[in-house]
């Protein structure tokens, strides 16, 4: 299980998240949506301490880490959270100097030490999962976004992370590619994978998510099923957001 | 035989000689370990704490600002009048170390500044450290870019080895200063040195093309993957 408690995040007199407490269990899946700038990447990536909270408290599994106003986390207590965590971004990030299989690979080999074999055999086996083991010895610079994205997949589940945190990991992409990576994000939401990912993809968050959270100016507005947030929005400004964007995605 | 031709036929031996013994062993080292100072400098200078990285800026301002023949000679001339003395070989050493040290620094650092942002923070979700990610993600492809401006030092670092002469190591140049002194010929000695440098960083430049191959062999440009 993951838990945010009370998390607030500034840059300076900015305030980008405000008191947010949110729990995922586990085998849940969420879908963080919102204006730009109303702070759902910003809370994802503090789930992975990418992005410190200024004050708060992580938990992912048994590791809890807390925040207070001025004082540094640990460098091994963040560390501990991050091995927990795989996360994809907007822009795949693979790593060019490596072939897929070794992008798949990299974190098994100098994280957690496994033999070359055992990491080979892991890093394939995920590539299959996400239909991509012919291009296995592929470099990152000669797939699509669409195939770089379903090995970033492949990448951030190397480690059977407690949690995949997807960063609009579909925005990159011209929407036929990205109906392939919502086919994989589906696929690992119903064996189980707890997920969370901050998108403005409606289709991939009514698709694969059963909690939507809604953000705005860096306070949840509105939490609930997809159905209920995309269809019958209790908020007046969550029923404003739905319907501009289900407009613009049915142009 | 041309005069010309036998003159520089006789000298050859001679001047072979100096580059194998001092020119080459003085440009491969000074590189080497005036790489790995600057590797040392970029970084302390991007992620040192202040004082260390006001350290290696200072560093770098004092080298990149003085001539590197001033240098050689408060080293060599300079040094001994406060009880540091050294050999002629090891004082150009230290002064080419400290020259490549200072301009490589500032390629790596820029070098390592190109690698976008998102790289170190993709290392550090995989969940390594600072090392590891600098290590196996950030430098493999600060290495890449860093490449054809590094190799424009080594190649400017063959010729300036001919600076040494100056402070009486017996390279290369120094041999045919050498010559010249006995033949009278200075013309066609110091054209013969000229083209044996040619051919030494004419090998350079190949061996980097072989380099740059080497490291594209994964293919299009860094962006495509930003």
């Amino acid at each position: 299980m993951i838990e945010l408690r009370n998390i607030e995040k500034r840059f300076g007199e900015a305030i980008i998240l405000k008191d947010v407490s949110l729990t995922f269990p586990e085998g849940s899946v969420t879908a963080l949506v919102g204006p730009s700038g109303g702070g759902k990447s910003t809370l994802l990536r503090c789930i992975n301490l990418l992005e410190q909270p200024t004050s708060g408290c992580v938990r992912v599994g048994s590791d809890t880490v807390e925040f207070h106003p001025g004082r540094k986390a640990r460098w091994q207590d963040i560390q501990k959270i991050r091995r927990q965590t795989g996360m994809v971004f907007q822009n795949f990030q693979l790593f060019p100097h490596r072939t897929a299989i070794e992008n798949v690979m990299e974190g098994l080999l100098v994280v957690q030490r496994w033999t070359k074999e055992k990491a080979a055999a892991r890093a394939m086996e995920l590539l299959q999962k996400v239909g991509m083991a012919h291009k296995a010895d592929a470099w990152p610079a000669n797939l699509s976004g669409g195939q770089q994205q379903r090995i970033a997949i492949a990448r951030a589940l190397a480690p059977s992370p407690q949690v995949l945190l997807c960063d609009e990991p579909t925005s990159a992409l011209d929407p036929e590619l990205a109906a392939e990576v919502v086919d994989v994000l589906g696929q690992l939401a119903r064996e189980g994978t707890t997920m969370v990912m901050a998108t403005h993809d409606l289709r991939l968050a009514s698709q694969v998510s059963n909690q939507v959270v809604f953000l705005e100016a860096g306070k949840v507005v509105e939490t609930g099923e997809p159905e209920t947030i995309f269809r019958s929005p209790r908020n007046e400004r969550t029923r404003q957001f739905v319907s501009s964007i289900s407009a613009a995605q049915a142009l | 035989m041309p005069h010309w031709l036998q003159l520089m036929l006789d000298s050859l031996p001679t001047l072979l000689w100096a580059g194998i013994r001092f020119t080459i062993p003085l440009t491969l080292l000074s590189f080497a370990l005036g790489l790995t100072l600057g590797l040392v400098t970029a970084v302390a200078r991007l992620f040192g704490p202040a004082p260390i990285s006001a350290l290696a800026r200072f560093y770098v301002w004092i080298i990149r600002g003085t001539p590197l023949l001033v240098q050689l000679f408060v080293i060599f001339y300079g040094l001994p009048s406060i009880g540091v003395l050294l050999d002629a070989f090891p004082a150009a050493l230290i002064g080419f170390t400290l020259n490549v040290g200072a301009y490589t620094s500032e390629i790596i650092r820029a070098a390592i500044t190109s690698v976008p942002k998102g790289q170190w923070e993709a290392a550090y979700s995989t969940g390594m450290n600072w090392q590891q990610a600098m290590r196996r993600t950030i430098l493999p492809q600060a290495a890449r870019v860093s490449v054809p401006p590094l190799s424009n030092t080594f190649i400017s670092l063959v010729k300036d080895t001919s600076l040494a002469a100056a402070i009486t190591v017996p390279e290369l140049f120094q041999a045919a200063q050498r010559i010249v002194a006995t033949t009278y010929e200075p013309l066609i000695l110091y054209i013969q040195a000229a083209l044996m440098y040619l051919v030494l960083s004419s090998v350079l430049s190949a061996l980097q093309s072989r380099l740059e191959v080497r490291f594209s062999r994964y293919g299009g440009q860094m962006e495509s993957s930003r």
